[in-house]
């Protein structure tokens, strides 16, 4: 096919990564898939393949370890020959708790959810502009938009990447780079399949898949993902201290 | 929220409904989102007692539920394993629903080889119900298709299951409602189209004399189904419509479009009584789509209700029950009028009543619901006692002329009654894992 692109996707693992790749497989893609666990690449590379991509191919990494970053991207574009999307999808939920009460585990995760997802999104910026064009997509989060006291370490890092996109976008305005920050409210996995939800803020990572894919379109700098966590947040961002104050959330 | 999926863990869920809404109640649900979980979610969710795997909860009754137990949540068990687009076989994990698969096989130039009326029920369900449609004339059930099932047992692992390698497993699991082991994958042999297309007829009958000679004279059409007006008495006792439909032979491959309006609440439960659905069925006989004769895209003709999300609200807080029988060829004719005169003496309204004539092929399951004959698919508002005597008359009738009910829509027949229809049933019980338990079967294989 002419119009083949070659995809990296960093955190394939997740639920809403496997689900924008099943629509690039669609689409007959060259993909390269990265995460941690051997037998989950495998299970999706077979099901990619199935679906139609041109091609699949896998890597055991942990991304939240940056150590020889540079040498790792570089290899990862030269077994992909070439880079047109990068998807940076990884990330840990983790337990506000628990990193209040152990600062060790308070900097993993913050390592996890901010540093190493700079320094990937840094390099993929570096190899679309060498290659004069192309699509990052990161995946950030509504929680980055204002600290709360329920998940501020998980906030913080996601406003760090929130950030750190913003300026690579502004870095790249007017040229053929385009940077994506992605950010979903709540997404419905597996594990939540049956727990009723608590009202229509709920979605699944078919949608957030189909939003993205939009965004690509569209050459969108930020989306929310539903469309409605826009509204929500511009709420949430602007509530005076005294009302936010009291609000447990 | 984004990141990796967390290991198998466990959540108490209330209310959890069989999609008739009568049947509902609170289960220890675990979701595995890997092929390699399964076993812990199964194990966790029993926690100690037992569990059952569920799909997309499309059993009327209570089949797809294990009240007060656990419950395997298979759907995100949804992975191509392998599709052969030159042979049309595809192996994908049990949690994959008709509608993954169709969107997947249609632009290939392939079709599922049987499907019930809904797309959105998963692959394991297909098997564990056995499901039937409206080519049953001429393709038999979903599980003459299969060809090999990964299943894990508590008491084995992961068993292969194949009319060769494990002729009385696999046996028992085709139409074995999930109780001999959770499925994991299945693999089955896809047929193939020119086109996504249907070349479909309807015409209206105007009595049961009519609807049997249109299904002698439609057999060499690959797909018949018959609507009709349970409200009709007298001189007009089971007038319908009668629709037939082949594959067009040109055409795009073009897959449904996903999406649709949504039922969003439970609506007021006298919305559905006699008199709105007898107007209901007065415009439906009469409206000119009942003498339609042309092409339509595949979704429409198969799965009309899905085009509502959540049409099963429409039914109001109580539910509604689901009744479907079959009653071999010999009786047929007598049956099915002695049916369609009770529920016309009842009053009861059944919104979606369905007349087909099975084929005499046969199932390699054990304890599958189709057998050659006529079956009749009705459903009625949740009214009560009312209700209930109207389908206990039903099933007497089905009862006397040897015929039986299909599980996947039942809650309420008697223990006894079913094991009188599937005498099969002890074969199950001695195949079943013992980790595995529905509330279906603890109600016919221990209850009165």
């Amino acid at each position: 096919m002419a119009d083949t692109k070659r995809i990296l996707i960093l955190g394939a693992t997740s639920a809403i990564a496997e689900r924008w790749a099943r629509l690039r497989a669609g689409r007959g893609d060259r993909l390269m898939l990265i995460g941690r666990d051997r037998d989950k690449l495998a299970a999706i590379a077979a099901d990619l393949r199935a679906r139609g991509a041109a091609d699949v191919l896998t890597a055991e990494s942990d991304l939240a370890d940056t150590e020889g970053a540079a040498e790792r991207f570089a290899a990862y574009l030269e077994r992909l020959g070439g880079l047109d999307l990068v998807l940076v999808a990884y990330g840990q939920l983790g337990d506000q708790a628990s990193a209040q009460r152990d600062v060790e585990q308070l900097e993993r995760w913050l390592r996890a959810n901010f540093l190493s997802a700079a320094v990937w999104c840094e390099l993929a910026a570096g190899a679309l502009e060498a290659a004069d064009g192309g699509t990052l997509v990161a995946i950030s989060s509504v929680a980055g938009d204002r600290g709360r006291r329920s998940n501020y370490v998980y906030g913080a890092a996601k406003a760090g990447l929130s950030t750190f996109l913003e300026g690579l976008s502004h870095r790249f305005a007017g040229t053929a780079v385009d940077v994506v920050s992605v950010r979903p409210g709540f997404v419905d996995t597996p594990m939540t399949a049956h727990i009723p939800k608590g009202g229509p803020l709920w979605a699944t990572p078919e949608q957030i898949a189909d939003d993205i894919e939009r965004a690509i379109a569209k050459r969108r700098s930020i989306v929310y993902t539903p469309w409605y966590w826009w509204l929500v947040m511009l709420i949430v961002r602007n509530l005076p201290r005294p009302i936010f104050d009291r609000m447990k959330f | 929220m984004t990141g990796d999926r967390p290991a198998v863990s466990v959540h108490d869920v209330d209310g959890i409904l069989a999609w008739g809404r009568v049947h509902r109640g609170r289960h220890r649900v675990a979701a595995p989102g890997w092929p390699g979980d399964v076993a812990a979610a199964a194990r966790a969710s029993a926690a100690g007692s037992n569990t059952l795997a569920r799909g997309f909860g499309r059993s009327y009754g209570d089949s797809g539920l294990n009240l007060g137990g656990g419950l395997v949540d298979m759907t995100g068990l949804d992975r191509v394993l392998a599709f052969d687009r030159e042979a049309g076989v595809l192996r994908a994990d049990a949690g994959m629903s008709l509608e993954a698969v169709l969107r997947l096989v249609v632009p290939a130039g392939w079709f599922l080889p049987v499907t019930p009326g809904t797309k959105f029920v998963s692959l394991g369900g297909a098997v564990a119900n056995d499901v039937h449609g409206k080519n049953h004339h001429v393709a038999g059930c979903f599980g003459r298709h299969v060809r090999r099932l990964g299943l894990w047992r508590s008491d084995r692992g992961l068993v292969e299951c194949a009319p060769d390698t494990e002729p009385e497993l696999f046996a028992a699991t085709v139409g074995g409602l999930g109780l001999t082991g959770v499925m994991i994958w299945v693999e089955f042999a896809l047929i193939p189209i020119a086109a996504s297309a249907m070349a479909v007829e309807n015409e209206r009958f105007e009595g049961l004399d009519d609807f049997f000679r249109l299904s002698e004279d439609g057999a060499d059409w690959p797909y018949t189904v018959a609507w009709v007006d349970t409200l009709a008495s007298g001189s007009r006792l089971g007038r319908g419509v009668f629709s037939r439909g082949r594959p067009a032979t040109t055409g795009p491959l073009t897959p449904h479009r996903p999406g649709g309006p949504t039922v969003p609440v439970t609506v007021p439960g006298f919305l559905l009584n006699r008199w709105t659905v007898g107007a209901f069925n007065r415009l439906y006989h009469a409206k000119p789509g009942s003498a339609f004769s042309g092409e339509q895209p595949y979704d429409p003709f198969f799965y009309p209700l899905d085009r509502i999300r959540n049409w099963n609200r429409l039914y109001g807080p109580r539910g509604f029950y689901q009744w479907q029988g079959v009653v071999p060829p010999t009786l047929a004719r007598d049956a099915v009028r002695t049916l369609l005169e009770r529920i016309a003496r009842s009053g009861e309204a059944s919104f979606l009543a369905v007349l087909k004539n099975f084929g005499d092929l046969e199932s390699p399951g054990l304890m599958s619901f189709p057998a050659a004959g006529t079956t009749l698919a009705l459903d009625f508002p949740n009214r009560g006692a009312r209700t209930l005597a109207l389908l206990a008359d039903l099933d007497r009738v089905v009862a006397e002329a040897g015929g039986r009910l299909y599980p996947a829509k039942d809650g309420r027949l008697p223990g006894a009654e079913f094991r009188r229809g599937y005498p099969a049933w002890r074969n199950l019980e001695r195949l079943r894992d013992p980790m595995l338990m529905s509330s279906f079967w603890r109600r016919v294989s221990q209850g009165e």
